[in-house]
């Protein structure tokens, strides 16, 4: 079986919010279904499928179907971290495939801002019973060293600079000055990135995303269904996903789980690379990014810092536009989970609903990326490939 | 020269790698192998994550080459954390002590030292030969 056409994404909302102490976070996840609702046309009663996340207060997704309200004939709370919702579309367009349900709901939100969390850099409390905390708690890994080994294992393979790093995080603010709800929008520099404080080595504070309060939502339906409904129908052509992990300590950084998830999301579609017109990367630090751009097959492997550099990822200047909302590097980063935002900028772009300095025309193919959970130890990479109907 | 003087977490060992652990306290470096592949492994498994054998212990010689790191700036003792790829064949996460944070590069060998945690067995850790 084959999700190729067989579902589309109907609905999408992202919360305006970056900072909402003054929420729930239950709250937030009903605030963001009914904004894709809306977007969609589609009423609470029209969903019969949930998806939620690790970010879903509650027993997986029946706390939130009971908060919500929702009385679905189908759930998945399949959790690989923050590219979950891009894995949560592919199993929607295959739970629609096989008629287990027509109006899909996946939703995210989170409060790390409010919250105060040292998100990136505060090693995180893992329970004894995971089987590698104790091989690797003591080392005092976190979010920011665990993507940082990548970089510098980068470095030293291929001569990959900072400065060629930093231009992913320009190109992001290059777009994120057009967005009025994004976090940071003042255009920044190779120099200000480069210059800005070193957080984990080769990784600058400005190499790092935003934390941020928030959170989004889609709606997937089946083609019958979307083409009723008020929005541009944007078609789901092929997805992939991949966990990888430390191989029994054949440890290799040369890839991501992207390698293989873009390779079966790339044969689902029927599509390459040079067909995109649109990127969205996952953008957890500007290593993730280029990681992904290479893994995916946009350039060679090793040639990702030669890629990305002199604006080639700015809408209207390069040649692959990426994260044209200001991406997790400037925008939002909600619930420090960032594979929701990247198909609702995706789907933006192919509705032409982007924000026009930015909004790539005729935009007809798009890929979305992400890798959840720790680049250097084990992920979750998945690959979603969406076009205009 | 900068030491590592943040606390260590204590590892909380498990019936499956209390060995691990005991060996660590006494100045050795464990790895399991494979009794059906004979391919070494790490963290510590059971049964061998690469056929599902039933592995053994095998000390290592306690050395190896450094494959990544990362110096955590941010924190409020930097530190030094990297993937050592043992002599013994599989890559362990660690940290690099002992020496100048500035000095630490891919390839650089390294050996094991044992260094006490907050309250738990000793931690193997390593330091430029």
């Amino acid at each position: 079986m084959s999700i190729n056409r067989a579902a589309c994404i109907a609905g999408i909302y992202e919360h305006p919010t970056r900072h909402a102490p003054d929420k729930s976070l239950a709250q937030l996840h009903a605030e963001v279904a009914k904004g894709a609702l809306e977007d969609a046309g589609l009423s609470k009663n029209d969903i019969d499928g949930y998806f939620c996340a690790g970010d879903a207060p509650g027993m997986g997704p029946i706390s939130m179907v009971d908060y919500l309200g929702l009385k679905p004939r189908h759930v998945d709370s399949t959790d690989v971290g923050g590219s979950s919702y891009l894995l949560h579309v592919s199993h929607a367009a295959q739970a629609i495939a096989a008629g287990k349900c027509d109006v899909a709901l996946i939703t995210l939100a989170g409060k790390p801002r409010s919250e105060g969390m040292a998100t990136g850099t505060a090693p995180r409390v893992v329970a004894p019973s995971v089987p590698d905390a104790q091989f690797e708690q003591p080392y005092a890994p976190t979010i920011a060293n665990m993507y940082a080994m990548v970089a510098m294992r980068h470095m030293h393979d291929w001569g990959t600079t900072s400065e060629q790093l930093a231009w992913i995080k320009v190109a992001a603010s290059h777009h994120a000055q057009h967005n009025p709800h994004a976090l940071l929008r003042n255009v920044v520099t190779v120099e200000d990135v480069v210059n800005s404080p070193m957080v984990a080595s080769p990784l600058h504070r400005l190499d790092c995303c935003v934390i941020t309060d928030g959170g989004g939502a889609i709606i997937v339906t089946r083609p019958e269904i979307a083409k009723n409904l008020k929005k541009p129908v944007v078609n789901i052509l092929g997805a992939g996903e991949s966990p990888k992990h430390t191989d029994g300590g054949r440890i290799d950084l040369s890839y991501t789980g992207i390698e293989a998830a873009g390779r079966r999301a790339w044969e689902e579609s029927g599509v390459k690379p040079a067909d995109m017109k649109y990127a969205s990367f996952y953008d957890s630090f500007t290593i993730t990014v280029l990681k992904q751009i290479e893994d995916l097959g946009f350039c060679e492997k090793g040639q990702g810092g030669r890629f990305v550099s002199d604006g080639n990822l700015i809408s209207g200047v390069g040649k692959l536009p990426f994260n044209t909302d200001g991406g997790g590097l400037c925008s939002n980063h909600p619930a420090n989970r960032g594979g929701l935002t990247k198909v609702l900028e995706a789907v933006r772009q192919l509705r032409g609903e982007a924000h026009p300095a930015v909004q790539v025309k005729n935009c007809d193919l798009a890929v979305a990326s992400g890798t959840g959970g720790s680049l250097g130890t084990r992920h979750g990479a998945a690959v979603l490939v969406m076009e205009r109907a | 020269m900068m030491t590592t003087q943040r606390k260590i977490l204590a590892p909380v060992a498990n019936v499956e790698t209390q060995a691990y652990w005991d060996a660590a306290d006494a100045g050795k470096l464990l790895v399991k192998k494979c009794q059906s592949c004979g391919e070494p492994h790490f963290y510590p498994r059971a049964l061998c994550p690469f056929c599902f054998g039933e592995t053994e212990w095998q000390e290592t010689n306690g050395e190896g080459e450094i494959y990544s790191f990362s110096v955590m700036r941010r924190a409020e003792t930097p530190y030094a954390i990297a993937f050592v790829k043992l002599d013994a064949g599989p890559t362990m996460m660690s940290n690099i002590v002992d020496c100048d944070f500035d000095g630490i590069a891919i390839g650089q060998r390294v050996r094991v030292v044992f260094q006490p945690s907050n309250g738990g067995h000793k931690v193997p850790m390593f330091t430029p030969v």
